[in-house]
């Protein structure tokens, strides 16, 4: 319909088509997931960085989340549940030159695996860990996960959840992370520039970002995708340096975004340098 | 910085000449978790790689010991571990990874007696047939088994050239004596230690395939950072790497998995005779069982019984074409091992039926006595 081919093909063109597997679209995520908007905000990040894209490395475990690491035309590994973190881990300690970037979800993270989180803030390993929330397991279709707010329902707690969930930033905090943060995928400009801020700082970067499930936790739980996004623009407050004692989750009150640990600390590989390298 | 390849005679246990193996074959990245009986080789390593431009780290557990070994491996480095009857148990998802997304990387199992907790201070071999089958799913992989710390030492440059050469892990499956036994060890001169690295990819870096065969059926291995953009996945992939959910690229990417090994036989199976060129009963043995071999192909020859032994120095892919010549001039088979009957199997299928094939084997927990073998041979030839 009218105009010439190159202009059709300039308003195709996405700003961030360099950095995006163009050839494995479309993707899998569905309609009302907020994951892509997450993922586009770190790929504004990778770009506003300003950072020799070669040597940016994204690693993902399993999960939908997980499938971010699919589509970054970057250097990208999509490893095994939970096991992201370790192999980012070795991928730095190979060669320290790359800038790490975990992009994962809130079970692969912080259920399967916990344990490699919290002894990677542990040993401030340089690397940047984004952490999609989306407070359930949505690639297999909607169970409990460590995320889930008690008495949610799900598959697998159809009476609702009787456990309590994880307070991530807490978690990360309390494990030693240098740099802590919590946004929703509304807050696209703060999550964006907090994800170029985590990037560029050395030492252990940990983000949670909450994020829409509408297909298999607004379904059960009676939140459309766009109840969801109301609850992120009207019961959040931003609070950067909240103690992070206080940040559970509950949108029936106020959940608290922001910065909230922005510190330095050597990373684990400036104290293998300083100390495991000294002759003896 | 200090020397890499300590060339001269040495009194190391199998552990440590482990270590010294894998550092002459120019590995620079251990991610460890310490487990008896392979602390040793962690420990030497985390002593010795800061001072030869290398890493050690100690993970979490297992599972992360092996996850950083294969990112180390994508950023370039030769990577290993190595652990003990548990350990290999849990690093057998990412085992699995390896395998699929062909990344270089050598596990040693200094195997103990079990199962679970087991006998954490005995050997034992009772983990042969988990080297072969356990990760889920249908693959190959490649698995020796040295049976003192002079062959460790080797071999350990072996399993990083072969890993290197096939893009696959290589397991070392010694076990608790070899690897607590001290013995001589001699670390030849440098320019005499002949190591193999991946080949970098050429050509277009917008048109590498990640997964595109070789020559060999082995494609070449760029790292992380030099512009590839590479995706790496243990979904199932096609030559560029991308997941592609269908049966033809199972079959496709399953068949190059498996045939870079089975097409490749000659260039990795390697075994040793002695005394086999008379021999009537043909022990199999493979580890420090070989030791109690050769003892009782000693004692047996000198009563008269034409004895000889097949040493697995590979012992997957297993050598069953060799096996299979073997049956047609011998008396019968002894595999000694210890375990309940493991590669005993394998040497049962390859016969075939045409002379017998027994067993010497034993829990776990202590050598075989040579004099165990030699009373089987009188009892059943």
């Amino acid at each position: 319909m009218g105009g010439s081919p190159d202009i059709s093909k300039k308003q195709l063109d996405h700003p961030l088509d360099d950095l995006i597997r163009t050839d494995r679209l479309p993707h899998i995520w569905c309609a009302g997931c907020g994951i892509g908007t997450v993922f586009s905000s770190c790929l504004t990040a990778i770009k506003a960085s300003e950072l020799e894209l070669n040597n940016i490395s994204m690693v993902s475990g399993i999960g939908c989340s997980g499938r971010a690491a699919g589509y970054v035309k970057l250097d990208s590994f999509h490893t095994t549940h939970g096991r992201a973190i370790p192999f980012a881990t070795g991928l730095k300690l190979g060669n320290p030159d790359l800038n790490v970037i975990v992009f994962s979800g809130d079970g692969d993270l912080f259920a399967i695996g916990g344990n490699h989180m919290i002894h990677a803030a542990r040993r401030n390993m340089d690397i940047t860990v984004i952490c999609v929330n989306n407070l359930n397991y949505g690639m297999t279709g909607g169970q409990v996960a460590a995320t889930t707010p008690h008495m949610a329902k799900s598959t697998t707690t159809p009476s609702g959840n009787p456990e309590d969930p994880f307070n991530l930033p807490l978690l990360a905090y309390a494990s030693g992370a240098t740099y802590v943060a919590r946004w929703t995928m509304l807050h696209t400009r703060e999550l964006t520039s907090s994800i170029q801020e985590a990037i560029l700082k050395k030492g252990f970067s940990f983000i949670e970002v909450l994020s829409p499930c509408p297909v298999n936790y607004g379904r059960r739980n009676k939140e459309k995708a766009l109840d969801t996004l109301k609850l992120y623009q009207e019961n959040t407050i931003i609070r950067n340096d909240a103690n992070p004692a206080g940040l559970d989750i509950d949108f029936s009150k106020e959940v608290v975004l922001g910065k909230f640990v922005d510190v330095e600390r050597d990373t684990y590989i400036e104290r293998y340098e300083k100390i495991c390298r000294q002759e003896s | 910085m200090k020397k890499a390849i300590l060339t001269g005679e040495h009194f190391f246990t199998g552990d440590v000449a482990c270590a010294e193996g894998a550092l002459a074959a120019g590995c620079r990245f251990f991610g460890g978790y310490p487990i008896t009986p392979a602390t040793e080789i962690a420990e030497r390593m985390a002593s010795r790689l800061p001072h030869v431009g290398g890493s050690y780290i100690q993970m979490e557990d297992e599972i992360a010991a092996i996850a950083s070994v294969l990112g180390a491996s994508w950023a370039g480095v030769k990577s290993m571990t190595a652990t003990s009857g548990p350990g290999f148990s849990l690093m057998m998802e990412n085992l699995g990874l390896g395998i699929c997304t062909e990344t270089p990387c050598v596990i040693v199992n200094v195997q103990r007696g079990g199962p679970s907790t087991g006998l954490p201070t005995q050997g034992a071999q009772g983990d042969m047939m988990q080297s072969r089958w356990g990760s889920h799913g249908d693959y190959e992989i490649i698995v020796l088994a040295p049976y003192s710390p002079q062959e460790i030492f080797y071999q350990t440059i072996t399993a990083f050239n072969l890993s290197e050469t096939y893009r696959i892990p290589v397991l070392i499956m010694t076990d608790e004596i070899v690897g607590h036994m001290s013995e001589k060890v001699i670390i030849p001169d440098s320019r005499k230690v002949k190591t193999i690295s991946r080949t970098a990819p050429k050509g277009r870096k917008d048109r590498f395939r990640l997964f595109e065969p070789g020559p060999n059926g082995v494609a070449p291995m760029p790292a992380a950072g030099q512009g590839y953009n590479v995706h790496v996945t243990g979904l199932t992939h096609d030559e560029k790497g991308y997941p592609v959910m269908t049966v033809d690229t199972q079959v496709e990417m399953m068949d190059r998995l498996t045939g870079k090994i089975r097409n490749n036989l000659d260039d990795i199976i390697m075994t040793e005779s002695y005394m086999m060129d008379d021999a009537e009963i043909v022990l199999v043995s493979y580890g420090v069982s070989a030791r109690t071999c050769l003892a009782a192909v000693d004692q047996a020859r000198k009563s008269g019984i034409k004895a000889g032994m097949f040493r697995l120095i590979t012992v997957w892919p297993f050598p069953e074409e060799e096996i299979k010549k073997i049956a047609e001039r011998v008396k019968g088979f002894i595999t000694v091992e210890m375990n309940l009957g493991q590669i005993h199997r394998e040497v049962q299928r390859c016969v075939g039926g045409k002379v017998p094939a027994v067993l010497v084997g034993h829990h776990g927990g202590t050598i075989i006595p040579p004099e165990d073998v030699l009373k089987k041979m009188k009892e059943t030839f």
